[in-house]
């Protein structure tokens, strides 16, 4: 019996929401009476017995370049084969972009009940039980999984980064994988970004921003933060921004520590997708904008006015 | 080609979320269903634009519910899909709804299954991916972007801070998100022709579930906004750094 936790890479670096992920493996197996296990597919720059930092005793590394890509077929085959060789019976992913691809082809090759998107700790009283986000973020479900393996895809920023002192054990693990159908042409990234889903703080703009021409005042605002920008989806609907802001029921759910609002109304399929976020600003001319009911903190005026000001308070702050 | 969409119904939007029978059953009264907006925005209205491309596209629409889930089906034969089929039963899990999706595909000898990325009620995001399991298939998440080009499959997908373009051979099962085709409404010919259209129902296979819901639970409220004068912007600067403390 062990945890295993998927590590996941991007260019041979280890993903932050994984750094989360293993924290939440470490505690599951301490919940459990086991060891947390880490696995890592492809080619990596990083010291991976660093990973030991996050409560991780042994960090199994597949070197092969295939992996490099993410297939979802390949992933899971050589993940599978990882379960049976470690005795894992506990399989965690952060619920990513490569975790929802991976882990529910993993769940139906090895009958292993998945739980998506988790929001807590498991509950052991009587089983094995996880709360999970549903309906959007307008609730949560409380899950059981009644297989011996189980899987469990942590949300991003539901649990958060423990670290200490420790040092995990590097071994080479020799899986062959499939080899891949798929054949990858090209990649592009929004470089120097922080990616929306990752990101701790996002500043975000609404139609009352009035066009694009005015995006500087939340751009201002992210790049003193070192936070992400988003938008509603009025927005990226009128082109104003990338599709790939657009938050909301329909767009990217996310949790950010800060989620501030410039001149977003906060109707009901925004809210689903930014509610779970620990603090919610909004700025809105409108005093009976839907958004300050899902607030902590709120300011009724005219972002041209307000936001400018905003803007210099986190200056001067930055430069104490 | 055949093409195979499934198609889940949700609550609306707008649907008030809340629960009966001592917090273990959503309450439907009186909530508006909805063809889950991933299914139909993207992934079908896609399968329909490949079609009017390529008339030699075949779309079979899947659902797994119960008779009241027609109306949505008939929907979506009425947004452009050829025929359709019901497994008769109550989605229990994941793993029992892609289960039964892969019993109408295993012999259907479709070239392409397309999911929506996840459903706005479950937002499970894990049938594609199982299904593709179960029939040994490709799998593409995320997808924005899908064209056939010389009997392969071009897919542009999401990945973490970026797109990848890749290059798949059929058979395969995307996951289809916004940026894949433009929702439309079914015009009047369409709503006439769907209640001719063929929607076979089907006893399910046997198959188990995995998991299993206890109870569900509302978050709980906010406390209130603290609200901060226009005149003074920085005492919300301060607040956020010192109160909040995550400035
Ligand atoms: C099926 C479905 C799915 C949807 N999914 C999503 C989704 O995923 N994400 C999403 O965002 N929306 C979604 N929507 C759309 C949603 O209903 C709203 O239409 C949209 O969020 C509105 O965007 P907005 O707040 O930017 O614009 P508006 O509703 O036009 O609001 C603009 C706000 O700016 C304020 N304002 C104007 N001028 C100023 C100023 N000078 N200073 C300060 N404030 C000002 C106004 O008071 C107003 O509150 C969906 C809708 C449907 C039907």
């Amino acid at each position: 019996m062990s945890v295993l936790i998927f590590a996941d890479q991007s260019e041979g670096h280890i993903r932050k929401s994984t750094y989360e992920a293993l924290s939440y493996g470490a505690k599951v197996a301490e919940l459990t009476g086991t060891v947390a296990e880490a696995i890592v597919l492809g080619p990596v720059l990083d010291s991976l017995s660093g990973l030991g930092k996050y409560g991780i005793t042994k960090v199994h590394h597949v070197p092969d370049n295939g992996l490099e890509h993410m297939d979802a077929r390949c992933y899971t085959a050589v993940i599978a084969e990882a379960v049976q060789q470690t005795g894992a019976d506990t399989v965690i992913f952060s619920n990513n972009i490569t975790g929802k691809a991976v882990a529910p082809r993993l769940s139906a090759r090895l009958k292993a009940g998945l739980v998506a998107g988790a929001v807590s700790l498991p509950d052991l009283a009587g089983g094995f039980s996880v709360r999970r986000s549903v309906f959007s973020g307008k609730a949560y479900a409380n899950v059981s999984i009644i297989t011996p393996i189980r899987i469990i895809t942590l949300n991003q920023n539901a649990y958060g980064i423990a670290e200490s002192a420790g040092t995990a054990e590097v071994l080479n693990m020799t899986i062959s994988s499939p080899a891949s159908r798929l054949t990858f042409k090209s990649t592009s990234k929004v470089s120097g970004k922080v990616p929306l889903t990752e990101a701790e703080m996002v500043i975000s703009g609404g139609r009352g921003l009035k066009g694009p021409e005015h995006w500087g005042l939340v751009e201002d605002l992210a790049d003193l933060l070192g936070a992400a920008t988003a938008c509603s989806r009025a927005v990226a609907d009128a082109h104003w921004r990338p599709h790939h802001e657009h938050v909301g029921q329909t767009g990217l759910a996310i949790a950010p520590n800060l989620y501030f609002a410039i001149g977003i109304s906060g109707a009901i399929q925004h809210l689903a997708g930014v509610n779970r976020s620990k603090v919610i600003v909004v700025v809105n001319k409108d005093p009976e904008a839907p958004f300050f009911k899902a607030a902590d903190y709120g300011i009724v005026g005219d972002a041209f006015e307000v936001m400018p000001k905003v803007i210099e308070a986190v200056r001067r702050l930055k430069a104490n | 080609m055949k093409i195979l969409v499934c198609i889940s119904k949700t609550p609306d939007t707008t649907a008030k979320i809340a629960f009966t029978d001592n917090n273990t059953k959503f309450a439907s009264e009186g909530v508006q269903w909805i063809i889950n907006p991933y299914d139909e925005w993207y992934a079908l209205v896609r399968a329909i634009e490949m079609k009017e491309k390529d008339p030699t596209v075949q779309i079979q629409l899947v659902t797994v519910g119960g008779a009241d889930a027609d109306p949505i089906i008939r929907k979506a034969l009425a947004l452009g899909g050829d025929e359709a089929i019901r497994v008769d039963a109550e989605g229990q899990d994941s793993f029992f709804i892609a289960s039964q999706i892969a019993g109408v595909a295993a012999d259907g000898g479709f070239d392409l299954i397309l999911t929506g990325k996840e459903t706005i009620d479950h937002n499970g995001a894990s049938i594609g991916g199982m299904v593709a399991e179960l029939l040994d298939m490709d799998y593409v998440s995320l997808a924005v972007k899908l064209d056939m080009e010389q009997g392969k499959a071009v897919v542009t997908r999401e990945i973490e801070g970026g797109e990848e373009i890749c290059e798949a051979v059929l058979p395969l099962v995307v996951s289809c998100q916004k940026g894949m085709a433009e929702a439309r409404i079914p015009n009047m010919r369409g709503i006439m022709a769907a209640r001719s259209k063929p929607l076979k129902v089907v006893v399910p296979v046997p198959a188990a579930s995995l998991t299993s819901i206890q109870s569900f639970e509302l978050p709980l409220a906010k406390s209130g906004v603290k609200l901060i004068s226009a005149d003074h912007p920085e005492e919300l600067v301060r607040l956020l750094h010192e109160e909040a403390r995550i400035i």
